[in-house]
This record gives structure tokens, C-alpha cells and sequence, in this order.
């Protein structure tokens, strides 16, 4: 059995941990890219994002202003049950963790019928699934909205192949990629169904940067982030050689007449953190 | 890197050019989507912008609470996009510039140089950074909207960089190619 108050503790950590740290693969890119950068306003602006980590950190204060909302995806082992109601015990850690830790309340009540801001950052948009064995794996995002607003769902035909997953992503980062916080980190989701692609493709903003483990993603990666940063939309939007940092795919099954593909782009302040129960 | 102090007079604003690197202190006023849409309906209502906006700059962002003894925590710009639709009018009743990120549409550029107005982009993802550069943040107006209230913030060393200039030059669209 593993316990609600136990999920919801770790929801708090992981927010607070989220908000105001940099994930330590996200600098190491940064360094790098601090380096290769090929515009000289582009490495100003990687030098700002560098020193903007240090002062969060430092004074445990917001990476950036928009704190989000709360994505947690629960492993869940095989082995276990969830004893109580999770969404209450999740909701109540996220109310505590953005009231006390001064984050700002960004979710309207009713996307349509009713904008007003819920006070709380309340509700969590949670995923569960299951993994085999004992115990849990938590992971928290915090999403901003402006890189959740760049991102497309694509349903193509099988026949697209690499190339037609390619356009897709290429043509999102074109539309809407400088208004999403470049150095960004490019979340591709590949299968499983039209409503659960965009989740594949935001837990690909999981992952650490650094090379897949099946080598023909691997590759695909590389050739995905070279034809993004080959845009020239750079750090900040405003020019440069450096537009993601990586690109990371998930991939599915999926039905024999389908092939959908999902975009979420991650902002250079990406921000997520996991921790095993 | 240029210093502008604001309010700053459409004669200074009209030297600035895209890609310049400016820093800004003086007041600004936040405003995101909800606070567009009020300040609109009180232009639409008595034909003048409300709070002694006309001349100032508007700040396309939403704060963190008050945090490590600063009047914010962090606060960095919001996608200034969604604001094409009210900018315009904005700008013809007195507006006199904006900081946000991302592009504007074509109509959007057309009106910052048809009435000398600036579009300055800051750095997104570096709230942190930028709430260092934020001396005093008073409530105006809207304070029902929470983190969408019209506050004014008065800014010391601010770095923007120029995206719109009063002759219609782009940053964003020289980077697009376009």
C-alpha cells in the first residue's frame, strides 16, 4: 500500500524543489551552450539564464515568475494500491507548498465558463500508471503557460515516417518557439492514442539530457536538434545558434492506421523533479 | 547598453532601433490578459486610459508574492501575443510601450511606429535576475485578479532589449528572415 499522505509529501518537496532549483542536466546544457553559441547577444542571454539559476537558488526564490501548473505522474508498482483519495491529498500539498513558499497562483477555475483564478494553484492534472514491482515513482512539472501554449497535437498518417514527425516538430518550433523561452528543452511524444500523446510528449521533458538509450532515437534526436537550432531563433528568441538544448522522444504502440504525434516544448527554466517512494 | 529612465519622451524613444540593448528604470505597470480586457472597457467607457496610464509603459507580466525581502520574487515577461488584440487601441489612447516577449503580429508593429511606441523584449525564464532590478511594487488596481492586478512597479537597471522600434524595425522578424 502506498499512502496518500506519503504522495502528497513528496508532491510538496518536489514543487518547492521544482520552483527555485535548476535541474543540474539543464545548467550542465546551458554551460555548454554558453560556449558554442554563435551570437554574441545569444550568449549574453545564456549568461543571464546561468546567473538567473545561482539567484534562485541563493535566495530560494522563483526560477521564473510563472510557477505553473502541477503535472504529477505517479509509477505505480504492481504490487501496490493507493490507500485514500489521492487528487485531495495531492490538491491540499499543492495549495500548502504555493502558499508557504510565496509561488504564483496561475489556474483558472473553468477553462470557458468561469476564469476566475482558483487562489490555490489547485487542481493537480495527475497520471497514474503502472509499473512492475513494489513501491511508486513520483514525478512533478511545473508547466508555465507560455511553452504549454506552443505546443501542437499531430494525428498523421502511418506512411509520414521520421520525416513527417520531423516537419511537425519543426514547423511548432518555428510557430511558436520564440515566444516559449528559448533554449528550449523539445518534448516528442510518437503513438499510443490522440488524448494520451501529449502526455508521452511531456514526460519526454522527463528524462535527463543526454542520448537516448535505443540508438536509432538517439540518432533521430540529433537530427531533430540540429534542424531546430538550425531555425536560428536562439536564446531568448532573439538570434542565435543555440534555439533547443535537446530533443527528447517518447514512442508507443499504436493503432495500424495511425501515427500521432505530440510537441511540448519545454522552457529553458524547465522545471520538474521525481523521487522514488 | 543604452539608459532610459521612464516616462520617457517620444523624442528619446525615437532613437532607440531594434536589437539595441537598453536598461530601464522608472515606473512600469503590469498587465496581463484579464487587465487588458478591464482596461479596455474603461477606455470604451469614458474615451481616456484610467490610472494615469497615458505616456507610460505597460509591463506584460504577472509577479510572485513578496519574497527574500524584495517587493517581488520573481517576475519576468509573459507572452506579449496574446495582447495584439487590445494593443492598438492602447497604444492610439497613449501608450507609449511595452515590455514582453515573443513576436507581434503585423498590425501590432504597424501601430508601435504609427504612434512612436516601443516594444522591448525581456528575457524569459530569468525572474530571478529580473525581480532583482524591481525597487517598490504598489497595487493600482484590479486587485481581484491576483496576480493579474495592475500594479506599478518601478524598475532600476531593467534589462530589455529593443524588439519594436518607432520606425516599424523588428527584432523578431529580422531573426525569423522575414
Amino acid at each position: 500500500m502506498v499512502r496518500t499522505d506519503a504522495i502528497a509529501a513528496a508532491v510538496h518537496d518536489c514543487i518547492v524543489t521544482a520552483a527555485t532549483t535548476l535541474r543540474p542536466d539543464v545548467v550542465a546544457a546551458l554551460e555548454r551552450a554558453a560556449v558554442t553559441e554563435t551570437s554574441s547577444r545569444g550568449r549574453a542571454i545564456l549568461a543571464q539564464l546561468l546567473d538567473n539559476a545561482c539567484i534562485a537558488s541563493d535566495d530560494s526564490v522563483p526560477l521564473c515568475q510563472d510557477t505553473g501548473t502541477v503535472w504529477v505522474r505517479i509509477e505505480l508498482g504492481s504490487d501496490e494500491a493507493i490507500g485514500g483519495d489521492l487528487q485531495v491529498a495531492i490538491d491540499g500539498a499543492v495549495a500548502s507548498a504555493f502558499r508557504d513558499h510565496a509561488l504564483r497562483m496561475s489556474v483558472a477555475a473553468d477553462a470557458l465558463l468561469d476564469r476566475a483564478n482558483t487562489g490555490d494553484n489547485t487542481p493537480a492534472f495527475i497520471d497514474i500508471v503502472s509499473r512492475p514491482g513494489a513501491g511508486a515513482r513520483v514525478h512533478v512539472m511545473l508547466k508555465g503557460g507560455g511553452s504549454d501554449n506552443a505546443s501542437v497535437v499531430a494525428m498523421l498518417d502511418p506512411g509520414a515516417g521520421f520525416e513527417g514527425v520531423r516537419d511537425v516538430v519543426v514547423a511548432a518550433v518555428r510557430a511558436k518557439g520564440s515566444s516559449a523561452c528559448p533554449p528550449l528543452l523539445v518534448g516528442v511524444g510518437v503513438g499510443s492514442t490522440f488524448d494520451r500523446v501529449g502526455s508521452l510528449a511531456k514526460h519526454a521533458l522527463l528524462r535527463d539530457i543526454g542520448p537516448a538509450r535505443d540508438k536509432r532515437i538517439a540518432a533521430f534526436e540529433a537530427e531533430l536538434l540540429e534542424a531546430v537550432n538550425a531555425t536560428g531563433i536562439g536564446p531568448g528568441g532573439l538570434g542565435g545558434s543555440t534555439t533547443a538544448l535537446a530533443v527528447h522522444i517518447e514512442t508507443a504502440p499504436c493503432h495500424i492506421a495511425a501515427m500521432p504525434v505530440a510537441v511540448n516544448l519545454g522552457c529553458c527554466a524547465v522545471r520538474s523533479a521525481s523521487v522514488e517512494l | 547598453m543604452r539608459e532610459i529612465t521612464l516616462p520617457a519622451s517620444r523624442t528619446e524613444l525615437a532613437t532607440l532601433r531594434a536589437g539595441d540593448e537598453v536598461a530601464l528604470s522608472g515606473p512600469v505597470y503590469t498587465a496581463r490578459d484579464a487587465t487588458h480586457a478591464r482596461l479596455l472597457e474603461e477606455l470604451e467607457l469614458t474615451g481616456e486610459l484610467p490610472y494615469g496610464l497615458s505616456g507610460q509603459i505597460l509591463f506584460y507580466a504577472g509577479p510572485t508574492p513578496p519574497a527574500a525581502g524584495r517587493p517581488v520574487g520573481s517576475v519576468g515577461p509573459t507572452t506579449a501575443r496574446r495582447m495584439d488584440a487590445f494593443t492598438p487601441r492602447l497604444l492610439a489612447a497613449g501608450i507609449a510601450g511595452a515590455i514582453g516577449k515573443g513576436p507581434r503580429c503585423d498590425e501590432v508593429r504597424a501601430a508601435f511606429a504609427e504612434h512612436g511606441a516601443v516594444y522591448f523584449a525581456a528575457v524569459g525564464g530569468s525572474a530571478a535576475l529580473l525581480a532583482k532590478h524591481v525597487t517598490a511594487a504598489e497595487p493600482v488596481a484590479y486587485g481581484d485578479l491576483g496576480t493579474e492586478a495592475l500594479v506599478r512597479m518601478t524598475l532600476d537597471r531593467f534589462p530589455v532589449f529593443v524588439a519594436i522600434d518607432p520606425t516599424g524595425g523588428d527584432l523578431y522578424a529580422q531573426v525569423a528572415g522575414v
